[in-house]
C-alpha cells in the first residue's frame, strides 16, 4: 500500500483516537460510573485477560459468518442472473425479495432454532438472509446497466445469450457485485451474533448475552470490540479480493 | 455501372426503410434506400448528423431489421446477417477488464476458438501492425488513437472480409486521424476487405473511398453517388490535386444544402 493511501486514513485515525481519549477522560474524571460504562483501557485489559475464552467464541462466530457469507454470495449471484433472465421473472420475484427483507430477524431466529436445532445451521441461515439481498440487488443492477451498444456489438457477432452474459455482462457487473459484497460483509457478523443471541452453545452472541445477564458489562464491551474488529477484517478482506480480482479498475484510477 | 442483381456484390441494400415508433409519433429514419458494395470495394457514406447512418449499419449488421425492403450479403437475401460482418460501432467499446490483446480476440471467443489459438492469432495481428508493445495494456491506459486501432483489429479478427466502420476516426485530432487513415489503408490492403464506412469528413471520404454515397437529412435517401478516381495506393498529398479539390468543393456544397440552419 502506498504512503498516499495510508495518509488517506489519517483523519479517521485522528477522530477515532480523539473519541476514545475523550471517553477515557470522562470515565476517569468519574463523570460516569465506571462499572456501567467501562473506560477503553479497562475494556482492552478485559479483552486480553479473557482472550482464552473469547477466542473460542470468536472462532465459532467467524465460522458461521464466513459460511453464511459464502452461501449468500453464491445465492445472491444466482438470484441476480435469474432476475436478469426475463422481465417476467424480475417482476414476479423482486417484490418477494423486498418483502423477505422486512421480516424482523429477531422474530425469525427463534423459529429457525426450533426447526434446525442449536448447531450451526440456524446461524448460517440468518447470516445468509442478511447478506444475500445487497449482493443480489447490486449484481442485478450491474447486469442491467450493461451498455446497450455493447449488446449490439455482441449481437452482431452472433453471440449466444450465455456468451453475452459470460463474456461481457458478468465481468462488467463485477464492480457492482463487489460493492454489494462489501456491504454484505459488514452485515454478516451482526447476523451471526443475532442468531447466537437467540440460542447457541458457543459464539460471541452467547458470550455477550451471558456477560450481560451476569452484569459483567466490561466483557460485553470486550465482545463488541472483537465483533467490530471482525467486521472490519472481513470488509478489508473483500476489498483485498476486489483489488486482486479487478486489476484493471484500481491500478489506473476508476475511469469509466 | 453496378447492377444490384449481380451476385458477386458483397452487399446489396434494396428499398430499405426504418420507422421508429416513439410513443404516438412515428419517426422515419430511412427513406427507401438503395446501396451496393462490390467485392474489395471501399464505400463511404456521408450525410448530416442524425440522418440515419448508424440505423442503416445496425440493419446491415443484422442487429436491427428493416421496416420494409431487403438486404443481401454475398447474394444471400434470406439468411441471418449477424456474424457475417465485422461491425465497429461508433464508440470503440473496448472491454475495460480485458487487455488490448484480449480485446482483439473477443470475436474469436464468441466463435469458440480455443483460447491458445485465439491468443496466438491476436498476438500475430498486433505484431504485424506494430502494436505489440501495447498487447498487455488495459484500454484505460491507451490513447484515443490506440484504442481505435485496437477496436479496428478486433473487428478485423472477427471478420476481415466485410467491414462496417461507423465513424472510426470521428473523435481524433487531425494528425492522429491522418496517421490512422494511412494505417487503415495499409490494413485493408493486406486483407482485401470490402468496407462500408461512415464519416462526416469529406476529405477523409475522398482519401479512402472508391465510391461515396451522399445522404440527405433524415429520413436518409441517396442524394448522389460519386466515384473517386484517384489512383491507389492513396497518399495524403493526393488531396491537393485539382480533381480532389474540385470533388471536395462539390461534396461540401451538396452537404451544406442538407444542413439545417
Ligand atoms: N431505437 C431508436 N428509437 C427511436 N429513434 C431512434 C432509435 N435509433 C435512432 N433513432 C433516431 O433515428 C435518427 C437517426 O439516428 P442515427 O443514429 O441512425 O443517426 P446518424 O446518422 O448515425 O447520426 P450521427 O451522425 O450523429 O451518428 C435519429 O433522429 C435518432 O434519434
Ligand atoms: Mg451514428
Amino acid at each position: 500500500m502506498s504512503l498516499k493511501r495510508l495518509a488517506g486514513y489519517g483523519p479517521a485515525v485522528v477522530l477515532t483516537v480523539a473519541i476514545f481519549l475523550l471517553w477515557e477522560l470522562v470515565v476517569r474524571a468519574n463523570l460516569v460510573n465506571s462499572h456501567l460504562l467501562p473506560a477503553p483501557i479497562a475494556i482492552m485489559q478485559a479483552l486480553v485477560d479473557n482472550w482464552d475464552v473469547l477466542s473460542v467464541h470468536t472462532l465459532q462466530t467467524s465460522l458461521e459468518t464466513v459460511l453464511g457469507l459464502a452461501i449468500a454470495t453464491v445465492f445472491g449471484l444466482g438470484l441476480a442472473i435469474l432476475l436478469d433472465l426475463s422481465p417476467w421473472i424480475r417482476k414476479s420475484v423482486y417484490p418477494l425479495l423486498i418483502t423477505s427483507q422486512t421480516i424482523p430477524m429477531v422474530a425469525l431466529a427463534p423459529l429457525l432454532v426450533i426447526w434446525f436445532g442449536l448447531d450451526l445451521t440456524p446461524k448460517i441461515i440468518v447470516v445468509t438472509l442478511y447478506c444475500f439481498f445487497p449482493i443480489a440487488v447490486a449484481c442485478a443492477d450491474g447486469l442491467a446497466s450493461t451498455d446497450p451498444e455493447l449488446m449490439k456489438l455482441l449481437h452482431s457477432m452472433r453471440a449466444s445469450r450465455w456468451q453475452t452474459l459470460w463474456l461481457v455482462r458478468l465481468p462488467g457487473a463485477l464492480p457492482s457485485f463487489f460493492s454489494g459484497l462489501r456491504i454484505a460483509a459488514t452485515y454478516s457478523v451482526t447476523g451471526a451474533i443475532v442468531g447466537e443471541y437467540v440460542a447457541a452453545e458457543q459464539g460471541l452472541g452467547l458470550y455477550m448475552k451471558t456477560s450481560a445477564s451476569s452484569n459483567a458489562i466490561v466483557l460485553v464491551f470486550a465482545a463488541i470490540v472483537v465483533t467490530a474488529l471482525l467486521s472490519l477484517f472481513l470488509f478489508g478482506l473483500v476489498s483485498l479480493i476486489e483489488y486482486i480480482a479487478l486489476p484493471w479498475q484500481q491500478r489506473f484510477g476508476q475511469k469509466r | 455501372m453496378h447492377d444490384p442483381q449481380k451476385d458477386d456484390l458483397k452487399l446489396v441494400v434494396k428499398g430499405v426503410t426504418r420507422t421508429f415508433s416513439a410513443g404516438r409519433r412515428q419517426l422515419e429514419a430511412l427513406a427507401p434506400l438503395d446501396l451496393t458494395v462490390g467485392q474489395g470495394e471501399f464505400v463511404s457514406l456521408i450525410g448530416p448528423s442524425g440522418c440515419g447512418k448508424s440505423t442503416l449499419f445496425n440493419i446491415v449488421a443484422g442487429v436491427d431489421t428493416p421496416t420494409t425492403g431487403a438486404v443481401a450479403i454475398e447474394g444471400d437475401w434470406q439468411g441471418e446477417r449477424a456474424g457475417k460482418v465485422g461491425y465497429m460501432p461508433q464508440q470503440p467499446l473496448l472491454l475495460p477488464w480485458r487487455t488490448a490483446e484480449e480485446n482483439v480476440m473477443l470475436g474469436l471467443d464468441v466463435r469458440r476458438v480455443p483460447q491458445k489459438e485465439a491468443r496466438q492469432q491476436a498476438h500475430e495481428l498486433l505484431k504485424r501492425f506494430g502494436l505489440l508493445e501495447f498487447a498487455d495494456s488495459y484500454p484505460a491506459t491507451l490513447s484515443g488513437g490506440m484504442r481505435q486501432r485496437i477496436a479496428l483489429l478486433r473487428t478485423i479478427l472477427f471478420n476481415a472480409s466485410f467491414l462496417l466502420l461507423d465513424e472510426p476516426f470521428g473523435a481524433l485530432d487531425a494528425l492522429t486521424r491522418i496517421t490512422l487513415q494511412m494505417w487503415l489503408l495499409d490494413l485493408l490492403e493486406s486483407f482485401h476487405s470490402s468496407v462500408l464506412f461512415i464519416t462526416h469528413d469529406v476529405r477523409e471520404a475522398i482519401l479512402l473511398s472508391d465510391r461515396i454515397y451522399v445522404l440527405s437529412a433524415r429520413p436518409a435517401s441517396v442524394l448522389r453517388i460519386v466515384d473517386v478516381d484517384l489512383p491507389r495506393p492513396r497518399r495524403q498529398q493526393m488531396l491537393a490535386e485539382a480533381r480532389a479539390v474540385e470533388l471536395e468543393q462539390e461534396l461540401i456544397l451538396l452537404l451544406m444544402k442538407e444542413q439545417p440552419l
